[in-house]
């Protein structure tokens, strides 16, 4: 019943009008149903068994050219007009149409199948009292639903109560937002007082009131009226469609949104149709080439005209439309489905490729657009997101200094550096119970020194357990989980617990340590919290012994000013250590303690409490006290934490960049961090010239930044950029503005952060933005929203008119990914977000290299090829018939025979282009690899542009005059050698075709570079099958059968058997082909391409090597790295309230905790705190 | 590891098994397959274009043509062909009278008759062309206009031609047989030749008018209805073209084989030329004797019987008489064609040979830039 109630609401709904608001009350169907909500049912396949032929029919004659082509069709109906047989057209449309229609079939078949398979998923629904199973399709707005343990929800929810306390429920929202971390929802406390009792809820009447239906997923606007009291619904209370119930053993919820309402079915549909810019070349070209088939026509029918002499109008304007058909070839229907045929195959090889699989996680590349190939080839910019694409978001503890002593690297016996590998014998923890086993450390020193007591190591590591605010979870006795709020906290704590000093949990008031296998309990007196001014945090403890000490660790130029100066020298030696660590790309932090007295401390302690409840100033007064007590430390030694770039990222970005491909990093990370990133994977240099930084917090202040920045760089630029307004696409409509490239010497980087990119990216001024950011070699751009990545990919979209790529892995990306001609998703840990809305998708960054340079170079290249040959091929094929009017009286006689033209582009010359351009290489993978530049062609576009194509028609007209007038001269009154007839029709039509044939087959050859057995099939079959072909049309038993078909009969037996044909063939061929030798071998040898020398080098050589093994450079740097913790403030409140405490017994959950760099993880710690403080302010009215 | 340590060749290696686990059954990996297809690594050949390749190929072809072309053109020169306009377009034509009063509906023939001299004997077999001149035989609306079905003896065919016969499909009500444009004009003109000896006396040369037309034309394209029996009877009920004079079944009445549909004379006409100025074999002249040449050389008279009228369109006829070689008729254009051609490579190999010399060194050093 439900099903028929939708399908009358599915027609009816067509005519509602757009909802406004959404009325409806729970439990109660009726009143619901009136309204004609949709209900859960969805549908995402477009036919069904009845109604497929008719709509897929519709929808492939919307497309340009089989519209085009069934016009042609038509027209070859007419008897007056028809130059050619039906069958000509009738034939390759009717396969095109099939085929597509057999696609279209079975990709709707699968969507029925996965539509059929969702809509009858089971789920209990609250009928009449009673819990009963029921198909999800089958759920109306305003049922009362319950859900199970990992179970999906099945509709858009308000939450009514969970089996949780506090009526809490935990959702993972992978589907939705591709975060894979649990997010928390919460009841109102007037529902989940329901509980679990099936009476009142269904006795339950709240009417609610809310929004329409819409997209936007972090967002919910209503109210839920109850006895006459009204209660605010926001998102909180909301479970999506797409998520999935964890950690919560039930719940109930309201349907609000059902079906194709539901936020994620809002979201889902319709996808931007991304067409590469060699699609629209060919539009445009097509467009071209029809205007240049209209001019050829009108040509032709004039001169119609002038032979029939006078009174032949009609005659004209039908031999118009006869040569319409004949010549429409320029444009065969094969052209786009052999362009598809390419694009599928090139995209095949991306999934098969080995040496993009990775292993680790059985991932293989996936094309997941197969349209797009060829672009991957013109790559001009890249966008990266950082977190998950450059990094493994993986921070790891890897060297330390303690008291001047640098500890985490091997030497050898000479006391040469080791290169650490995955070879390289690992420290062994388990002599400590507690320690991580992921945990990996080589450098025994440091152990042997912990071990033997030396009291600088182990207050290094104390203070590493002490100082933080990571929160402890133990399962089991010994399986000790740390939730840090930062990785890199993670890291330092999990450092300190497999050097013997494990943290293993804590109250507001104590955190209890194991000290190499002793428990001690520290009184924690305060806890100086980190904000992005200090830097820095501390620590206050009292050892059992009852010393009271300070732990301080914060960034080097922050501590350092701190220190006492008895430490002056042991600064120097810190020093130098920390300036190798900041070169080698570390994140550097420096640990400092303090002793401090007792009288002092209580002090202090009453100032600190007295500040703490200060109504106003209490801020100042707090960093006052925090700036008095951290002084005069102690230097205890410095950290340096590894943010674990991906394998190969830096010699991917080399590699890249060698390529002439601009990479820019837009991160929501910050400054330090993204800075940190840049100069450890190669983007950032020391070399370089400048580095600027934007840091404005005004427009005027980021202008002058940028605008000095500029000066600086070059300073004879101009003040007003120089845009270019040129117009272009499809009837050049398409407006077009571009910003030249202005030429900068020397390399420079751009740091800019996100209050200065929203300023940077308004519409005054952007373009100095791009200006700037163009001139330099690198861009980082940090603390970005997904919105600004967007923005700023299609900045550079806009006026660079360059191909972009982005890259990225999480849902923060999406919108990049989606904006940039070409969106790569990572699929790693961030959940799928980022690849499903991607085009191509792999595990490792470091793929992306053989994607562009291989993949992408190849696909390019074998496109232009094809486009290339296939108008040569079908333009000679073309002009050929328009010389020959001149000497038939202009009546649209075909040169060749019909069935030639027929198969011409189906058979004969299909198979040989189609496996040039599925198989051809200029150069193998190793050599792309090794010679970046080759890619730079791409970019500039020079293997198929506008002049291509024009030298293109040139090429093929030179080639149609020599097939016609050299037969033609060698025909003009000629004989057999016996007397009989040679110069008939029949005859010169084969002898044309013939010539065609094999100038074509020849010239495929020289334009292959790469001649594997099946090229060599291909071609040679072709030819084969041309020949069989032709002799069986041309039999006796054809004529005999199909007499009117097969008028040819003989013509084969009777002309090739001639020797004058045959010199003809060899003569025209060689005449075609020669002149191209020829300009090919003078091109080579004056003005030889990269590509040209590589391919002269490769014969020369054996492979190349790999790139050797270089040693890791050090880099002296003086640059310091700042406190580089994606480290939010608040956390120190956090660890020492009691209610946190109160809650942490009931449920911590990795997603309070877990750490991304979107802005939508931000704001998880208020997140969290708002259902803490909450409780009461959630339900009042 | 260090993250500069990656290799990726290394990293295949490290993990041969993977595919070795699904061959197991253990675990269905993902891994691609590892052929030479999937992971486009086919064996191939890769030719470039070197000075090693390209220079000795334009000095052979040069080196080839250049011999052919000279002895197509000492061939072509060989052949002794004779050609003579007989069209009447002018006054001094002697059959200009016949052109200039032709009219449709004369039943009475006109006869001229042209003297020619032939300078040099005509030594092996002649063979005798007719010749036409902007007739457009390869027009779209001409070409189509015959019925193929009918010309093979189709009954139905006969009795009910095909549209695309259209104006001449049917005539008084009864179907044109053989219908069409192409059959419609025939050409109709009769030729005789005669040789005036050193006395004055007319010889005719007995002219062959049989294996004139291509075997499979005559054996298997087109063929009589009915058998050849009595062809009167088998064309019944059909008329003729409009611009015949005689049906098809009287256009040899003495040869059985030679009338009707399979007349050698209308086969040769239906094989439309493919271009407005062509030729039609017309007769043969066969060699009698070893010593006496085909057609001396002296003084003849070519008798026309004009039925056919070419100048209302413009049109000029011709007889040609040609001996034949191997490669055909009289044709200079191929032998001079590939001399040139020849000639062309064999310079061009010398520029290229030059360019090279000059610019090699700069593409054989010069790096590639990094």
């Amino acid at each position: 019943m439900g099903s028929v109630t939708s399908f009358f609401g599915g027609l009816c709904r067509k005519q509602v009008k757009i909802e406004e608001e959404r009325l409806f009350r729970a439990n109660d169907r009726p009143y619901n149903l009136s309204y004609q909500y949709a209900n859960n049912a969805i549908r995402t396949s477009k036919y069904n068994v009845f109604t497929f032929l008719p709509l897929n029919l519709f929808e492939q004659f919307r497309r340009l050219a089989n519209a085009y082509f069934m016009f042609l069709m038509v027209l070859q109906l007419i008897p007056q007009i028809s130059s050619l047989s039906w069958f000509t057209t009738a034939v390759p449309l009717i396969l095109v149409l099939s085929i597509t229609a057999v696609k279209d079939a079975s990709d709707d078949i699968n969507r029925h199948t996965s539509d059929k398979q969702v809509n009858n998923r089971m789920v209990n629904v609250l009928i009449d009292g009673e819990l009963k199973k029921e198909k999800w399709m089958n759920v109306q707005v305003g049922d009362i639903i319950k859900l199970e343990n990992n179970q999906f929800v099945t509709a858009d929810l308000m939450l009514l109560s969970s089996s949780e306390p506090l009526n809490l429920v935990y959702v993972e929202t992978a589907e939705l937002d591709g975060e894979t971390n649990l997010k928390v929802k919460q009841a109102l406390t007037v529902t989940g007082d329901l509980g679990d009792s099936t009476d009142l809820l269904a006795h339950f009447n709240g009417e609610v009131r809310c929004e329409p239906p819409n997209n936007r997923l972090d967002k919910f606007k209503g109210t839920l009226s109850l006895d006459g009291q009204t209660y605010s619904l926001d998102n909180d209370k909301v479970l999506l469609r797409g998520c999935t119930l964890r950690n919560t053993e039930w719940c109930f919820g309201l349907v609000i949104f059902g079906g194709p309402d539901t936020k994620l079915m809002q979201n889902s549909g319709k996808t931007t149709f991304k067409r590469t810019s060699i699609d629209h070349l060919m539009n445009v070209l097509v467009l071209c080439i029809f205007g240049f088939l209209a001019s050829m026509c009108a040509i032709l029918a004039i001169g119609s005209a002038i032979w029939e002499g006078v009174g032949a109008g009609l005659t004209s304007f039908l031999s118009f439309w006869s040569y319409v058909i004949i010549l429409n070839t320029v444009v065969p229907i094969s052209l786009y489905v052999s362009v598809e045929i390419i694009r599928l195959g090139n995209s095949f090889y991306i999934d098969w490729d080995r040496k993009m699989y990775y292993p680790k996680n059985d991932t293989p590349a996936h094309a997941r657009t197969t349209t797009l190939n060829e672009e991957l080839g013109q790559i001009k910019y890249i966008f990266s997101d950082k977190t998950g694409t450059l990094t493994q978001n993986i921070m790891a503890f890897n060297k330390c200094t303690i008291n001047g002593k640098a500890y985490g690297e091997l030497f050898d016996f000479s006391g040469q550096r080791v290169e650490i590998t995955e070879k390289t014998e690992r420290l062994d923890f388990s002599w400590n119970q507690l320690a991580d086993p992921k945990f990996i450390f080589h450098d025994h020193s440091l152990l042997e020194t912990v071990k033997e007591g030396n009291p600088e190591a182990q207050d290094f590591f104390r203070l590493l357990a002490l100082c933080h605010t990571v929160m402890p979870e133990e399962k089991n006795e010994g399986e000790l989980y740390y939730q840090a709020q930062s990785p890199d906290e993670g890291a330092l704590v999990t450092a300190a617990r497999n050097f013997g000093f494990v943290f293993r949990s804590r109250t507001p008031e104590s955190i209890t340590a194991m000290e190499m296998g002793k428990q001690v309990t520290y009184e924690l007196l305060a806890v100086l919290d980190f904000n992005n001014v200090r830097k820095r945090m501390s620590v206050i403890v009292r050892s059992p012994e009852g010393k009271l000490t300070l732990y301080c660790k914060g960034a080097d130029t922050i501590i350092y000013e701190r220190l006492h100066p008895s430490c002056n020298k042991l600064k120097e030696v810190t020093t130098r250590h920390l300036n190798e660590y900041a070169g080698d790309g570390l994140r550097t932090l420096v640990l400092a303690y303090k002793d401090l007295d007792e009288d002092y401390m209580d002090k202090w302690r009453k100032r600190h409490h007295e500040a703490s409840t200060a109504m106003d100033g209490r801020e100042e007064m707090l960093d006052e006290l925090y700036e008095e007590i951290e002084k005069d430390l102690q230097l205890l030694g410095a950290t340096a934490v590894e943010d674990k770039l991906q394998d190969g990222v830096p010699q991917t970005i080399e590699q890249l960049a060698k390529a002439d491909i601009k990479i820019w990093v837009l991160t929501g990370d910050k400054q330090e961090t993204a800075e940190n990133i840049g100069y450890s994977c190669n983007m950032l240099r020391e070399e370089m010239k400048e580095i600027f930084v934007v840091a404005a917090n005004t427009p005027e202040g980021v202008k002058e930044e940028l605008v000095n920045a500029r000066k600086k760089m070059c300073p004879e630029s101009a003040d007003e950029p120089s845009v270019i307004s040129s117009r272009a696409g499809l009837f050049w409509l398409q407006k077009i503005e571009r910003v030249e490239d202005e030429k900068v010497e020397g390399e420079y980087g751009l740091v800019i952060n996100g209050h200065s990119l929203a300023f940077a990216l308004e519409k005054d001024l952007h373009l100095e933005l791009l200006r700037t950011a163009c001139m330099c070699q690198t861009v980082i751009c940090c603390r970005v929203t997904p919105l600004q990545k967007a923005q700023v990919v299609q900045l550079v979209k806009k006026y660079k008119q360059a191909i972009t790529l982005a890259i990225g892995d999480g849902a923060n990306d999406v919108s990049m990914i989606k904006a940039a001609h070409i969106g790569v998703g990572i699929s790693g840990q961030e959940g799928m977000q980022a690849v499903l809305s991607s085009d191509y998708s792999f595990a490792q960054f470091r793929y992306l290299q053989r994607l562009l340079l291989v993949h992408g170079r190849w696909s390019y290249l074998r496109m232009c090829k094809f486009l290339q040959y296939f108008f040569y091929k079908n333009f000679t094929f073309t002009f050929v018939h328009f010389w020959y009017a001149f000497f038939c009286g202009f009546s649209a006689q075909t040169v060749y025979d019909e069935w030639f033209i027929t198969l011409y582009n189906l058979v004969y010359t299909s198979l040989p282009v189609l496996g040039m351009s599925l198989f051809d290489q200029d150069v193998n993978d190793r050599w792309s690899s090794q010679y970046p530049q080759l890619y730079t062609p791409g970019q500039l576009n020079l293997y198929f542009s506008k002049k291509m194509f024009v030298r293109c028609m040139l090429h093929s007209c030179y080639s149609s005059l020599i097939l016609f007038f050299i037969p033609w001269a060698a025909m003009y009154d000629t004989v057999r050698d016996d007397g009989k007839d040679i110069a008939d029709y029949q005859s010169f039509a084969l002898l044309a075709q013939t010539c065609l044939l094999i100038v074509m087959s020849v010239q495929l050859c020289l334009d292959t570079f790469y001649w594997t057995a099946v090229n060599q099939f291909f071609v040679w079959g072709s030819l084969a099958s041309y020949f069989a072909i032709t002799l069986t049309m041309y039999s006796n038993g054809m004529f005999l059968i199909f007499t009117s078909y097969f008028p040819f009969i003989g013509t084969a037996r009777n002309s090739l058997t001639q020797p004058n044909v045959w010199l003809t063939i060899f003569l025209t061929s060689l005449l075609c082909i020669l002149p191209v030798v020829a300009y090919r071998f003078i091109v080579l040898q004056l003005r030889p391409t990269v590509n040209d020398k590589v391919r002269h080098k490769l014969r020369k050589e054996a492979l190349p090597a790999p790139a050797p093994r270089r040693p890791p450079t050090r880099r002296i740097s003086t640059r310091r790295s700042g406190y580089a913790f994606s480290h939010a403030q608040g956390y120190g409140d956090l660890v020492t309230s009691r209610r946190f405490l109160l809650r942490l017994p009931l449920k911590s959950r990795p997603a309070l905790f877990s750490q991304t760099d979107s802005p939508l993880a931000q704001n998880q710690p208020q997140h969290y705190r708002t259902i803490a403080e909450g409780q009461e302010d959630a339900q009042s009215p | 590891m260090m993250a500069s340590s990656y290799n990726a060749k290394e990293e295949d290696a490290n993990h041969p098994g993977a595919a070795n686990h699904a061959g197991a059954g253990v675990v269905k990996s993902k891994k691609p397959d590892n052929t030479a297809f999937k992971q486009q690594r086919l064996p191939a050949w890769q030719p470039i274009l070197t000075a090693g390749t390209v220079l000795p190929a334009f000095f052979v072809i040069g080196l080839i043509f250049i011999p052919i072309g000279i002895g197509l053109y000492v061939t072509s020169n060989n052949i002794k062909e004779f050609e003579i306009d007989y069209t009447g377009a002018n006054i001094d034509n002697p059959c200009y009278n016949c052109a200039k009063n032709f009219s449709w509906n004369s039943t009475a023939q006109c006869v001229c008759a042209v003297t020619f001299t032939l300078e040099q004997p005509f030594e092996s077999n002649v063979f005798m062309y007719y010749g036409l001149s902007n007739f457009y035989q390869n027009h779209r609306r001409y070409v189509k206009s015959r019925d193929d079905s009918q010309l093979n003896g189709d009954r139905s065919a006969l009795t009910n031609p095909s549209k695309e016969c259209e104006p001449y499909r049917r005539s008084e009500g009864s179907p044109i047989a053989p219908c069409g444009a192409i059959a419609n004009s025939l050409f109709n003109d009769t030729l005789q030749l005669y040789h005036i000896d050193s006395n004055g006396t007319l010889n005719e040369i007995p002219l062959v008018k049989k294996g004139i037309a291509w075997w499979t034309d005559k054996h298997v394209k087109f063929r009589n209805p009915g058998g050849n029996n009595n062809l009167t009877v088998a064309f019944q009920g059909t008329s003729k073209p409009v611009n015949w004079k005689k049906p098809v079944f009287e256009l040899d009445p003495e040869d059985p084989e030679n009338n009707g549909f399979i007349n050698e004379d209308f086969i040769v006409w239906m094989r439309t030329a493919a271009l407005p100025t062509f030729r039609k074999l017309y007769r043969i002249i066969q060699k009698k004797a070893s010593t006496t040449p085909t057609l001396p050389s002296g003084k003849y008279v070519l008798n026309v019987t004009y039925n056919y009228p070419v100048l209302s369109f413009d049109g000029r006829k011709r007889m040609i008489l040609s001996t034949i070689s191997w490669m055909g008729g009289k044709n200079p254009f191929l032998g001079i064609a590939y001399i040139t051609v020849g000639s062309i490579c064999f310079f061009l190999g010398v520029v290229l040979l030059i360019i090279h010399h000059k610019y090699d060194n700069r593409n054989n050093s010069a790096d590639i830039p990094n």
